[in-house]
C-alpha cells in the first residue's frame, strides 16, 4: 500500500492540492482568499495533466539529429539524445513522452490567468463600492441598503 | 420548403468556421473602435450574418446530411474538427437568432443601462460570449469544448458585473457566478483528463469508438463521466447546483439576462447530451444508472422545489430565474428517460423554453426600461399603461404554463407521453403538479397587471406609455413564434418537432 502510494506520489499531491483548493473556496468568506483557493484548485489540474503526459522511460519529445545527416527522414524521425541513440538505431524505436497534455495545459493556464484577472478586478470594484471584501459584511450592507430604499418608497 | 437556393455554396463549405471566427475577430475590432456609436451596428451585422449562415447550415442538415469541417485541413483525429449535425444545427440557429434579437433590444436598453464610454467594450464582450457559445456547440474536439466554455463564461462574468451601474448587487452576483462557473469548468476539464487517460485522444468521434471497443472502459472513464456531469451540471444549473443562477439573472443588465436565459444553459445542456449519448453510450451500465437515478432524480426534485421557490419571490426577475431552474428540470427529465421520444421531447422543450423565456425577459426588461420596476407589487395595472408589452408577456406566460395552442403545451404533452410510455406515472404527476405551480407564479403577476389599478403619480392616473418599437419587435417575434409552434402555423410547429426527432435519432445513433 505504502509503496504504491510512493510510486504514484504525484497523484497524491494532485488530490491533496485539489481538496485544499476546494476547501479554501468554500470555507473562507474573504473574496481574495476564495480566489487563492480557486487558483490552487486549478493548479492541481495542471499537475494531473502533466502526470498523464509522462510515459515511464520516455524521452523528451524532441526530434534531434546528429551531425549533418539531415537528408534521411528516417534518421531524423528516430534519432535521439545521447546513449539512446545506439538503441534507436538498432531497434529503430524510441519511447517519447506525450507532448499533447503540456500543450493543453498551456491553454488551461492562460484560461486560469484570465479567470483570476476577472476575479481580482471584480474584487477591486466590490471594494470601491462597499469598502470591504468580507462576504458577510457585503451581505449585511446590502440588506440595510435595500431595506432603506424600500422604506423610502 | 427548401431555401437552399438562397445560400451561396461557400456557406456549406466554410460556414462552420465562419460562425466562430467572425464574432471573435469582430469582438476584438469593436473593442478598439474609435467611434463608439458604430459598435452597435457592427454587432448587429455580425449577428445578422451569423443567423443567415446558421440558417443555411440548418437547411443543409434538415434536408441533407451532416457536415464535417476540418480546421486548417488537418484531418481528425489529429486536427480539430467542427461538426454540424442534426443535434448541433438547431442550437446554432437558436443561439444566433437569440443573439440578434438581444442586440435589437439592446439599442434602446443601453441608453439607460450602460454608460456611453462602456458601450464599445460591452458589445465586444457580448460578441466574444456569442463566439464562445457557438464554438462550444459546433466543435468536435473535447478540449476545444473546454476552451470555448471558458471563453463564453469569462466574458459572461464581465457582462453580469456591468449591471453594477444600476444595481450594485450585480458585483457580488458576478463574483459568485465566477467562483461557481470556474469550479464547474475545472471539474469538466478533470473529467476530460480521465477520458484522455483512458482513450489517448481528444477527438469526440474517436473517443466514442475507443470507449465502445472497451465496452465502457474501466473505472477511469466512470470517474471521468462523473466529473463531466458535475461540471456541466453547474453550468446547466441542474437542481442542487443552481444557486448562482437566480442572483446572476436578477442583477445582470436586462439584455444579458435575456441572452443568458435563452442560450447559455441551453448550450451546456447540449454538451451534456453530446457527451452522454455520442461520446459515451447510454448502453454502458454506469451511464444508464446515472441517467435513471441521478439525472431524473435531480430533474424531478428541481421541477417541484424551484417552482415553489419561484412562488415566494417578490422580484419578477427572480421568479423567472427560479422558473428557469424548474424548466431545466423538464428538459433533464426528457434526457433521463433516454428513449427516442423522451429525448425528442426534452430537446423540443429546450428550444421552446429558450423562445418563451426570451419573450418573458424582454417584456420584463421593457417594464424596467419605462418605469424602473421589477417587483411583482409594482406590476399592478401594467396592462392599462403598456398593453402591447403586457400582451407579449401574457403570451410567454401562458406558454410557460403550458396552456393548449402554445409552444409549452406541445413539448409538455410530448414529455408526458414519453414518461407514460415508460410507465413512469409518478413523473407524469410531477410534470402536471409543477405546471400547476407555474400557474400560481405566473398567474400572480398577470392578475396584478390586468386587474390591479395603475399607481397614481402626482394625483393623476398614469396614461399609456408603450415600450419603444425596438423592444416590441423582438418580444412579439418570440411571443408569436411560441403561438405559431402551438398552432403549427406555416408548418413551424412541424419543423420544430421534426428537428427534435432528428436530434433524438442522432443521439441514439440512427443518423449521422
Amino acid at each position: 500500500m505504502l509503496s504504491l502510494l510512493l510510486d504514484q506520489y504525484n497523484y497524491a499531491v494532485v488530490i491533496i492540492l485539489m481538496m485544499t483548493g476546494l476547501y479554501v473556496v468554500f470555507a473562507s468568506r474573504n473574496l481574495i482568499k476564495k480566489l487563492v483557493g480557486l487558483s490552487i484548485f486549478q493548479t492541481s489540474v495542471f499537475l494531473l495533466y502533466i502526470t498523464i503526459g509522462k510515459v515511464s522511460g520516455g524521452q523528451p519529445p524532441i526530434v534531434e539529429s546528429h551531425g549533418s545527416d539531415h537528408a534521411n527522414s528516417e534518421t531524423l524521425l528516430f534519432a535521439s539524445i545521447g546513449e539512446v541513440d545506439s538503441v534507436a538505431q538498432s531497434s529503430s524505436e524510441v519511447l517519447y513522452s506525450n507532448p499533447l497534455p503540456h500543450v493543453l495545459i498551456l491553454t488551461a493556464i492562460v484560461v486560469g490567468v484570465a479567470t483570476l484577472a476577472i476575479g481580482l478586478s471584480l474584487v477591486v470594484r466590490v471594494r470601491e463600492v462597499y469598502g470591504t471584501i468580507e462576504e458577510d459584511k457585503i451581505e449585511e450592507y446590502d440588506r440595510i441598503y435595500y431595506k432603506e430604499i424600500l422604506e423610502r418608497q | 420548403m427548401s431555401f437552399m437556393s438562397l445560400f451561396p455554396q461557400w456557406i456549406f463549405e466554410q460556414g462552420p468556421a465562419f460562425l466562430i471566427v467572425l464574432p471573435l475577430l469582430m469582438g476584438a475590432i469593436i473593442a478598439i473602435l474609435p467611434n463608439r456609436s458604430m459598435a452597435w451596428w457592427f454587432t448587429f451585422f455580425v449577428t445578422l450574418i451569423c443567423t443567415y449562415t446558421a440558417f443555411g447550415l440548418f437547411q443543409h442538415i434538415y434536408f441533407d446530411s451532416f457536415l464535417l469541417y476540418t480546421m486548417g485541413g488537418w484531418a481528425p483525429p489529429h486536427g480539430i474538427s467542427l461538426i454540424v449535425d442534426g443535434l448541433s444545427a438547431p442550437i446554432l440557429l437558436l443561439i444566433s437568432v437569440m443573439a440578434m434579437l438581444t442586440v435589437i433590444y439592446a439599442l434602446p436598453a443601453s441608453i439607460s443601462e450602460i454608460e456611453p464610454k462602456k458601450r464599445g467594450p460591452f458589445y465586444a464582450a457580448f460578441l466574444i460570449c456569442f463566439a464562445g457559445l457557438m464554438g462550444m456547440v459546433i466543435t468536435g474536439d473535447a478540449f476545444n469544448v473546454f476552451v470555448f466554455l471558458e471563453v463564453s463564461s469569462i466574458s459572461t462574468y464581465a457582462l453580469v458585473a456591468m449591471g453594477a451601474a444600476r444595481d450594485r448587487r450585480s458585483l457580488a452576483a458576478a463574483y459568485n457566478y465566477l467562483i461557481m462557473g470556474s469550479i464547474g469548468a475545472t471539474f469538466f476539464v478533470i473529467g476530460l483528463g480521465f477520458l484522455f487517460m483512458e482513450t489517448g485522444t481528444l477527438n469526440m468521434a474517436e473517443m466514442s469508438a475507443i470507449l465502445s471497443d472497451l465496452d465502457g472502459g474501466t473505472r477511469v472513464s466512470k470517474v471521468g463521466y462523473g466529473f463531466i456531469v458535475v461540471g456541466l451540471g453547474l453550468k446547466i444549473a441542474m437542481f442542487p447546483l443552481h444557486t448562482w443562477l437566480p442572483r446572476a439573472y436578477a442583477y445582470a443588465p436586462t439584455k444579458i439576462t435575456i441572452f443568458l436565459a435563452s442560450t447559455a444553459t441551453k448550450a451546456a445542456i447540449y454538451l451534456l447530451l453530446r457527451f452522454t449519448f455520442t461520446v459515451f453510450d447510454p448502453s454502458f451500465d454506469y451511464i444508464s444508472i446515472m441517467l435513471k437515478y441521478l439525472i431524473v432524480g435531480a430533474a424531478v426534485v428541481g421541477m417541484v422545489f424551484a417552482s415553489f421557490q419561484a412562488i415566494f419571490q417578490s422580484d419578477v426577475r427572480r421568479v423567472l430565474a427560479y422558473s428557469s431552474v424548474a424548466q431545466v428540470g423538464y428538459i433533464l427529465l426528457g434526457i433521463g428517460i433516454a428513449t427516442s421520444s423522451g429525448l425528442a421531447a426534452g430537446y423540443l422543450h429546450l428550444l421552446n423554453h429558450a423562445i418563451i423565456k426570451g419573450c418573458l425577459f424582454i417584456s420584463v426588461g421593457a417594464f424596467w426600461y419605462r418605469f424602473g420596476i421589477t417587483r411583482v407589487d409594482d406590476f399592478s395595472g401594467l396592462f392599462k399603461t403598456m398593453p402591447l408589452t403586457m400582451g407579449a408577456f401574457t403570451l410567454g406566460g401562458l406558454s410557460l404554463i403550458g396552456v393548449p395552442f402554445t409552444a409549452g403545451f406541445v413539448s409538455k404533452v410530448k414529455l408526458i407521453l414519453a414518461a407514460a410510455e415508460q410507465e413512469m406515472w409518478w413523473a407524469v404527476l410531477v410534470i402536471v403538479f409543477s405546471s400547476v405551480l407555474a400557474i400560481v407564479y405566473i398567474g400572480r403577476i398577470i392578475m396584478a397587471a390586468y386587474f390591479g389599478s395603475p399607481p397614481k403619480i402626482n394625483g393623476s392616473t398614469f396614461t399609456k406609455n408603450e415600450a419603444p418599437f425596438m423592444m416590441l419587435f423582438p418580444m412579439w417575434v418570440l411571443g408569436l413564434m411560441s403561438i405559431a409552434i402551438g398552432l403549427n402555423a406555416f408548418g413551424i410547429g412541424d419543423t420544430f418537432v421534426s428537428a427534435s426527432e432528428i436530434a433524438a435519432s442522432v443521439l441514439l445513433g440512427g443518423r449521422g
